[in-house]
């Protein structure tokens, strides 16, 4: 019989995943992948708590965060294009001229 | 037979969805990341109808899968970095999967402390005039979150403009 706890912890486990992928990865496009997969694990959330409450306005929710993610994924986009005629990389590594 | 079946489904959407997660962030080249990228949000979308959220599930292929998934595999396409993007010192790396393991493990343990947790049969949405999930999913959104929903049509175009001048050549 299926639970809110599985859904629950299939959310944590990606949303861990996706962390991961932000703290280990220097390419900056993957890192805003990693990001789009914690947004993922948090829409899964509200999914599942819309079915238990038995109520839409979860449903809602993950419409606007849908739309949050939209315009997270073109800016940073548009951000990294910017760096990368700038400085001619994409790793954060080695984009460290404001180091103290 | 039913639950049987959902549970089947459950296990083999949410293996493959972490699966696949985890070879996004472990593929050296960015566009494997993004195909492994698109598997997950199928993934994810299955989850989706199986929560009775159909019309969710629609648009998070449409916007996900349709139109970020494309615009990130434009700026790899554009860009062809060089760097194969993990942190140069090992050490670091196992750091930051021991940390985000430690986040991961305290949201498990404060989730299986929750009420919530006890009483957890799934119900489904309550659908008592056969209105479908659309038709609920709407007047949802047009009565009650009227104004968040004009508010995120704004920054829509906020983030529009915004990305067309932050990406412009001076």
């Amino acid at each position: 019989m299926l639970t809110l706890a599985h859904y629950l912890v299939l959310s944590g486990i990606i949303f861990a995943i996706g962390m991961t992928g932000v703290l280990v990865r220097r390419n900056l496009i993957v890192m805003f992948m990693s990001l789009e997969l914690m947004l993922n694990a948090v829409n899964i959330n509200l999914a599942a708590f819309s079915n238990h409450l038995q109520s839409m306005t979860g449903q809602v929710f993950i419409v606007f965060v849908m739309a949050v993610a939209a315009a997270e994924a073109a800016v940073g986009l548009a951000l990294i294009i910017s760096l990368f005629r700038n400085r001619q990389t994409i790793n954060a590594d080695e984009i460290n001229t404001m180091r103290g | 037979m039913n639950a049987i079946l959902a549970n089947i489904g459950f296990w083999v959407l949410g293996i493959t969805a972490v699966v696949s997660a985890l070879m996004l962030i472990t593929r050296e080249n960015p566009v494997h990341s993004a195909l492994w990228m698109l598997l997950t949000f199928f993934c994810v979308a299955g989850i989706f109808v199986q929560l009775d959220a159909e019309f969710i599930a629609a648009i998070h292929v449409m916007v996900y899968a349709g139109a970020i998934l494309v615009l990130y595999m434009f700026v790899v396409m554009l860009l062809n970095p060089k760097s194969t993007g993990f942190i140069k010192m090992p050490f670091k790396v196992i750091l930051g999967a021991i940390v985000s393991f430690v986040i991961f493990l305290q949201v498990m343990m404060t989730l299986m402390g929750a009420d919530v947790i006890k009483t957890s049969q799934l119900t489904g949405i309550s659908d008592p005039n056969n209105f479908g999930n659309i038709k609920l999913f709407g007047i949802e959104l047009f009565t009650k979150y009227i104004v968040p929903f004009e508010i995120v049509s704004i920054m829509l175009l906020v983030a529009m403009i915004g990305a067309i001048v932050i990406a412009k050549k001076d």
